[in-house]
């Protein structure tokens, strides 16, 4: 595993309680997480990653599951 | 932590003692702003004072925004929320608005020419804000149509701008309205207990046509992260408000109780005052370094600085009850009559604990993070 998917999964499993998170699923449509989570993901992203969060980017796409994040932080790196 | 008083903050003292506690009384007393003391706020910068220097703010950092909330919570809770509105709105435009949106509000906003309100609850939906129904619909290529009610909104009686959040199909989404959109009823609401002068409103969006240019962020994302942010920076805020006025507090009892005499003893050398005074000013220490901690992550812009400011105002808006309904206690009688200040911060504390969240809502969010 990448050091950038070990940090995201790190981050995650901080945030949720649940064991076997595929890097696939969609955490927000699972219900995995609250909002609050849209929230720390944004700080996480930005002050942990270095990735700017810009408007347009606010889409669940770039951060619905751990490949979604992953993709959407390589397209901005 | 030392922290370093800087020629903002001992200028902003200066301005707090000299021209808004003069006032407070007043704006608690008639509901209400006197027009010079607004004109005189507007003047000295010190409603933008998050807004980067580069739209004409002061750019404080949060510990000093901190500072300042402190000094004007020691006077005046009425005022210490209008900045705390105006700083809300422009952190939440500074970080998700586009290049457009900043430069034409940011500028009017940290002159003062642009007062705005935070418009999140509705009559129906208050800590649960995220089932808020005010309306957004498309209409043709670039326009929304908005209907819907929103309720205790602060300073709807003179706001220019509002920062409204509303449900699109897509879901919540934050806008830019302004005051002077035709479909908007403003019908004030007078006579709450404390933060008396915050001219509340309840406001009524008819069919209001409003660009989508306006959208701050995307759809979808209005609440969280883009309104949540404002919010974060309230809490703060009004965390650092109680601290003040609980200083207040603690500095006019022990004064007072060094001067009132019973029992042929100053009340003060009763060992139970003294318990009581020992026990105000312990929790006020306490909720002081909690403040100071949540301004140092939200400096470092550490992802839990969200979970510290929590804390911050839980605690602190806990403390500014306990402290202000003691200092009330100490007074006797004479604390229990309109113009003696620690009546009215008494009045003002409980409401600290209803808004921006109350204290179950701070309850919840924090056990996330046990
Ligand atoms: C002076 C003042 C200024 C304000 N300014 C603004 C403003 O500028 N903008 C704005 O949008 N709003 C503003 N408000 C509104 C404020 O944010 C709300 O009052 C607050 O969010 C609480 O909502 P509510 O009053 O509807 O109470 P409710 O949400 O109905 O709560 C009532 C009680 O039920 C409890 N409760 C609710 N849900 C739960 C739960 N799940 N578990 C346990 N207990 C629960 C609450 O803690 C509370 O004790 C202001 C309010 C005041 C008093």
């Amino acid at each position: 595993m990448n050091e950038l998917k070990k940090k995201i999964k790190l981050f995650i499993s901080e945030k949720i309680d649940i064991t076997n998170l595929a890097d696939t699923d969609d955490m927000f449509k699972q219900g995995f997480v609250n909002s609050l989570f849209a929230m720390e993901l944004v700080m996480f992203v930005e002050n942990e990653i270095g990735v700017k969060v810009e408007n347009k980017d606010l889409m669940l796409d770039n951060f619905r599951s751990v490949c979604a994040i992953e993709k959407f932080i390589m397209s901005k790196k | 932590m030392s922290i370093k008083e800087n020629d903002i903050l001992k200028k902003f003292r200066s301005f707090s003692e000299n021209k808004i506690a003069p006032h407070a009384s007043y704006i608690d007393e008639k509901q209400n702003i006197p027009e010079e003391l607004l004109t005189d706020l507007k003047k000295s910068g010190f409603l933008g004072v998050l807004i980067p220097k580069e739209f004409g703010g002061l750019e404080l950092n949060y510990i000093d925004y901190g500072l300042l909330n402190e000094e004007i919570g020691k006077v005046c809770t009425t005022i210490r929320s209008l900045i705390t509105v105006q700083n809300m709105v422009a952190v939440i435009i500074n970080r998700y608005g586009d290049n457009l949106q900043k430069s034409k509000w940011l500028p009017k906003m940290a002159s003062g020419e642009a007062i705005a309100a935070f418009c999140l609850t509705e009559p129906g939906f208050g800590s649960d804000a995220k089932n808020i129904q005010s309306g957004l619909q498309a209409e043709g290529k670039d326009k929304f149509i908005l209907n819907g009610n929103k309720k205790w909104i602060s300073f709807a009686q003179i706001a220019d701008i509002l920062l409204v959040i509303a449900r699109a199909e897509e879901g919540l989404c934050c806008i830019i309205v302004e005051k002077k959109t035709v479909g908007i009823e403003i019908t004030p609401i007078n006579d709450m207990l404390g933060a008396r002068g915050c001219l509340l409103g309840e406001i009524r969006f008819n069919n209001c046509k409003i660009p989508q240019s306006h959208l701050v962020g995307n759809l979808g994302f209005g609440l969280f992260p883009v309104a949540f942010t404002g919010l974060d920076i309230g809490r703060y805020s009004i965390a650092w408000g109680c601290v003040g006025m609980a200083e207040t507090c603690l500095d006019i009892s022990k004064k007072y109780s060094k001067t009132r005499k019973q029992f042929d003893l100053q009340i003060f050398n009763h060992q139970l005052v003294k318990r009581i005074l020992t026990d105000m000013a312990v929790e006020l220490k306490a909720a002081r370094l909690l403040c100071l901690n949540a301004g140092s992550f939200l400096e470092n812009k550490s992802r839990d600085s969200f979970a510290e400011v929590l804390s911050a105002k839980y605690f602190a808006s806990k403390m500014v009850r306990f402290v202000t309904a003691r200092a009330v206690e100490l007074h006797g009688a004479s604390g229990l009559k309109k113009g003696n200040p620690v009546e009215r911060f008494f009045r003002d504390a409980k409401i600290m604990q209803t808004i921006e969240g109350s204290d179950q809502m701070m309850q919840l969010m924090i056990s996330r993070y046990l």
